[in-house]
């Protein structure tokens, strides 16, 4: 314990987010600082590095303004921590956790680092309960349960806000009774994008919580954003046992500011230039999704990102993939037919939907209907290209039956515009779509 | 293991932190040795000297260093990190370090937090012992004293020295007790601690002629792999790597599997470990965790400790074959592990290789690798310790650094190919670009013990696949009706070979695949195939052909 204020004003150099100071006597790695600007603003930063007695500060927020000789830095002796209380439901903060609602901040029952604790991996409950998103594609062929980690793969241009505001609609869990909690994380979100959401959370019969980094806001806040809502989810979920939904988007720029910082700390660029710890950074965030065996409540994530020129080997949804438990993939060419939701149900995936299907979850021909209609629309969707040399005329019977039933699957079953179907609705169409076509389904 | 501490230590070994950047420190300290362990900061974190430098030390720190602050005191070992072994690792979960991780959870709950340190033995736990000597034997070193149960396995005692034996136990004891004593005072113990970056000693390597079944027809038949041998197996995401791993350490002809789940997901561990308890192995009836050994360190948990797990399993992987046993060492994935090298590495700022990776990235793995082989033990028993390893290679692509690295050691590459996974062919193990260099070896054992039409069936299966894929082309251009009848058989036929053979529902009765059914399988496509070209060239039709060749069966 110190048992005084630290206050330094040796600060020797700044560089974008940057901060050095020199001649501090004993900083600690992640501790919390304040910068007290030369016209009295203060921002918070976090201690990065220490060389002797050199420390590097990290900035959430904009630098200009600082200088060397006027400007103060406050160190705190603790890690970034969150206040928490049941009181937040309901409310909306900006990306520093300050209230954006209009009323005041409420009080806190605890306060818990930011970061948070990896989940001891035996004390990890298998996820197998369902939630019903409401959309077929989904529901039917990439269930989601609770405790999943499942990112929606978006490119520009497509909507995804909408499909993340239809999943916020209507998402539903097998026990109604149940209490659900959707915490929203918004980074870089434009104007016109905040509008939507706002419209939408306002709507919602369930309680949320909203983060919101706005477009205009400091990049920094964006690499801390994500952890209070991560944080808070926890705090709902392991001690109130409520069933939280993460909604996080888009992460896209989140990682941009990761590669920001990372550039600025003149550190080797990995993979178009973000930095090599990518993985491990984006882990500690995914990774604390999941279920706790003897407690209640669960954190199920769904992160948005936007993948650069609709390349899916981009590093941002690679590393994404091999970390999260599937990927739902938005196609641009069935957004072009006007299909809503757009979602290309071949690279899709949901990894623990085994689990969580059939008797006693959702119903006991689920894993049956999915995969013969996986199987027939894959088959129509390799016939696309045959057509597309020899002609429909050149092809027999049975191949343009298939490629009817994969253009039927895409207008019938895929497409249903903001309609919610619940996962027997889902299932009775594509079982009908299938006899339509001939296929036996017993 | 006895530590030789100078008069001197106490004083030297104790120094204080002066720099701290990501998961490494610098110290001020002298009388470190590289690679000893360290306990630093009042939290006591883990951590390893990996470079000295003047008057101080760098070290890497196996935690998470955040609170970590200047000027805290940081304490030497005098010893290198090491494993605990003995009886009770079966059926444990660990962590890199080897903190069993069910008694961690048991006393700091569902959270992981930092400077607890966990034995891996429960030194409470009383086994009986049952001598194989008795007092006034000689003893070699590496020789069986005895051994306990534990469970279906006789976990043996190997003597650390020659000597003759005073006293030897018979009855219960725990790991603090003496198991006897050697001549000269020396004590027999029940635990030895073990450096994890040290290759245990044997007495030689033996070439391998035996293969190591894995339960998968493809790997099986068309690239097998041997007892004491390397594999590894890239493939994006989304190819079903982990599930392949998994089935293999379900189903894999081996006693005893030591499976690292290094960097990968927290969930699938749990959905792993739930599984195992309520499976059975297929070989010897018995419960699939007891012959099982786990080692997770998942993304989310310390960086350095990642790179220690591969060393942490591979050494209890040893240990169980310096007792004479079958060991299989699976580990998901050796990506993982390369970005924590780099990522020590760069924090170390050494200077980079390709992608960023160390320039010892290449040396660190294949003397890694080297650690595999069938081997006479000291003890003259025969063990073997084989490795199948999964890689992660960044959007697919296998020219990057650690795939390559992997490819110039490993002897078995089974790529798993994103296509064949969209098309959800699983394991979607692609039969071109894989290869065994096992293959040769092995033949006169498939030939002798399973079936002499072992090697024929596989050039008619590789034969099939390859008419098919050339036949492919020409489809595209003319569609199928296009092609003459022999060649529309061949196009069913190769179907049946992709959907019948090669694919493997990991979720059904047929995940696991003795080398019988294997052969009896393609057997029976190979012969349908024979018995309707004949049809063919009678003059049949070849709806009719098909029709009746599947029914004659």
């Amino acid at each position: 314990m110190r048992l005084s204020e630290h206050i330094y004003r040796t600060i020797s150099s700044i560089g974008g987010p940057l901060v050095f100071v020199d001649k501090v006597f004993s900083a600690r790695i992640g501790e919390m600082v304040r910068i007290v600007y030369p016209d009295n603003r203060r921002m918070d930063g976090e201690v990065l590095k220490i060389d002797g007695e050199t420390v590097l500060i990290q900035v959430y927020g904009d630098t200009r303004g600082l200088d060397v000789e006027n400007s103060s830095i406050i160190f705190s002796e603790t890690v970034k921590l969150a206040p928490l209380s049941p009181d937040i439901i309901g409310r909306v903060f900006n990306g520093s956790f300050l209230p954006m609602d209009g009323m005041p901040l409420f009080i806190p029952e605890k306060q818990s680092p930011i970061t948070g604790f990896p989940i001891n991996p035996s004390a990890r409950a298998r996820p197998e309960e369902f939630i019903e998103t409401g959309f077929s594609c989904i529901d039917g062929l990439n269930t989601l349960v609770k405790g999943q980690k499942l990112p929606i793969f978006s490119a520009a241009g497509l909507p995804s806000k909408e499909m993340a505001a239809g999943i916020l609609r209507n998402a539903r869990l097998a026990d109604e009774t149940k209490r659900f909690v959707v915490v929203f994380a918004a980074l870089g979100l434009t104007f016109r994008e905040y509008s939507f959401y706002r419209t939408v959370l306002q709507e919602m019969r369930t309680g949320f919580v909203a983060f919101v980094n706005m477009a205009d806001d400091p990049v920094m806040e964006r690499l801390l954003t994500p952890r209070f809502a991560l944080t808070v989810s926890e705090y709902l979920a392991f001690e109130l046992g409520i069933d939280v939904l993460v909604v996080i988007t888009d992460m896209t720029n989140y990682c941009d500011a990761l590669r920001e910082v990372s550039t600025a700390r003149e550190e080797l660029p990995g993979r178009r230039g973000y930095p090599g710890y990518m993985y491990s950074d984006l882990a500690s965030l995914y990774e604390r999704a999941g279920k706790v065996k003897g407690l209640a409540g669960s954190v199920t994530m769904l992160p948005v990102l936007t993948m650069p020129e609709d390349d899916i080997t981009h590093p941002i949804p690679d590393l994404t993939g091999y970390i999260t438990e599937g990927q739902i993939v938005l196609s641009r060419d069935l957004h072009r037919k006007g299909i809503f939701p757009p979602v290309d149900v071949l690279p899709s995936l949901s990894r623990l939907m085994q689990h969580g299907i059939g008797a006693g979850h959702t119903r006991e021909d689920h894993r049956k209907v999915s995969n013969l209609l996986y199987k027939y629309y894959a088959k129509g969707r390799d016939l696309r290209r045959l057509e597309a040399i020899v002609g429909r005329d050149g092809m027999t019977d049975s191949d343009k039956q298939m490629l009817d039933l994969a253009g039927a699957f895409e207008q019938e079953f895929v497409n249903q515009e903001i309609k919610r179907r619940t996962v027997h609705e889902t299932l009775d169409a594509g079982i009908s779509l299938l006899k339509r076509f001939g296929v036996v389904v017993e | 293991m006895t530590v030789q501490r100078t008069e001197h230590s106490s004083e030297h070994n104790v120094g204080h932190i002066k720099g701290i950047s990501g998961p490494t420190v610098t110290v001020d300290m002298q009388g470190l040795k590289l690679y000893d362990r360290v306990y630093v900061g009042r939290a006591m974190l883990t951590g390893e000297v990996v470079r000295l430098e003047g008057p101080g030390a760098i070290i890497q720190v196996y935690e998470d260093t955040r609170g970590l602050g200047m000027g805290e005191p940081v304490k030497g070992t005098g010893n290198p990190l090491t494993v605990r072994l003995g009886p009770g690792l079966l059926a444990g979960m660990f962590d890199g370090l080897q903190r069993p991780l069910e008694r961690l959870r048991e006393e700091t709950g569902p959270f992981i937090t930092t400077g607890k340190e966990l034995y891996a033995l429960d030194y409470m736990k009383q086994w009986r012992f049952h001598p194989l000597k008795k007092p006034g034997d000689a003893v070699r070193m590496g020789e069986r004293l005895g051994y306990v149960e534990e469970g279906p396995f006789k976990h043996y005692f190997l003597s650390h020295y020659d000597g003759a034996i005073l006293r030897i136990i018979d009855g219960d004891f725990s790991l603090n007790d003496s198991l006897g004593e050697l001549d000269g005072g020396r004590d027999m113990v029940g635990c030895t601690e073990w450096p994890v970056r040290t290759p245990r000693p044997i007495r030689r390597k033996l070439p391998s002629r035996e293969p190591l079944i894995t339960g998968q027809r493809s790997i099986d038949m068309l690239f097998p792999l041997s007892r004491g041998g390397t594999a590894v197996f890239p493939g994006g995401f989304g190819t079903g790597k982990t599930i392949l791993e998994q089935s293999i350490a379900k189903f894999a002809d081996v006693e005893i599997v030591v499976y690292v789940g290094c960097g990968e997901r927290g969930n699938e561990m749990a959905e792993m470990l739930e599984e195992f308890v309520t499976l059975t192995d297929p070989w010897s009836g018995r419960k699939l965790t007891e012959r099982t050994v786990f080692v997770v360190n998942t993304s989310n948990m310390p960086v350095a400790a990642r790179e220690a797990s591969i060393y942490t399993a591979v050494t209890m992987a040893e240990y169980y074959r310096d007792m004479g046993y079958h060991v299989l060492l699976l580990a998901d994935s050796l990506s993982r592990w390369a970005e924590a090298l780099r990522e020590i590495s760069s924090s170390l700022e050494e200077m980079p290789g390709e992608e960023g990776y160390p320039t010892y990235l290449a040396s660190r793995l294949s003397s890694f690798f080297e650690r595999a082989g069938v081997v006479e033990t000291l003890s003259g028993e025969l063990g073997s310790l084989s490795m199948i390893l999964s890689v992660s290679p960044p959007g697919g692509d296998l020219t990057e650094p650690v795939t390559q690295a992997c490819l110039r050691t490993a002897g078995a590459f089974l790529m798993l190919d994103t296509s064949l996974a969209h098309r959800r062919h699983f394991p979607a193990i692609n039969w071109f670009q894989s290869y065994s260099l096992y293959e040769k070896e092995l033949a006169p054992h498939f030939r002798e013990k399973v079936s002499p039409r072992w090697e024929e069936l596989k050039q008619k299966c590789r034969e099939v696949l390859r008419r098919e894929e050339s036949l492919r082309e020409v489809t595209e251009l003319v569609g199928i009706e296009g092609l003459q009848d022999a060649d529309r058989l061949l196009m069913q036929v190769a179907e049946r070979v992709r959907t019948e053979f090669l694919g493997q529902n990991a979720y059904t009765e047929d995940a696991f695949s003795p080398p019988d059914k294997t052969i009896d399988r393609i057997g029976a496509i190979v012969e349908f195939h024979a018995a309707a070209s004949e049809k063919l060239k009678q003059g049949v039709l070849l709806e009719e052909a098909v029709k009746t060749s599947l029914n004659a069966k």
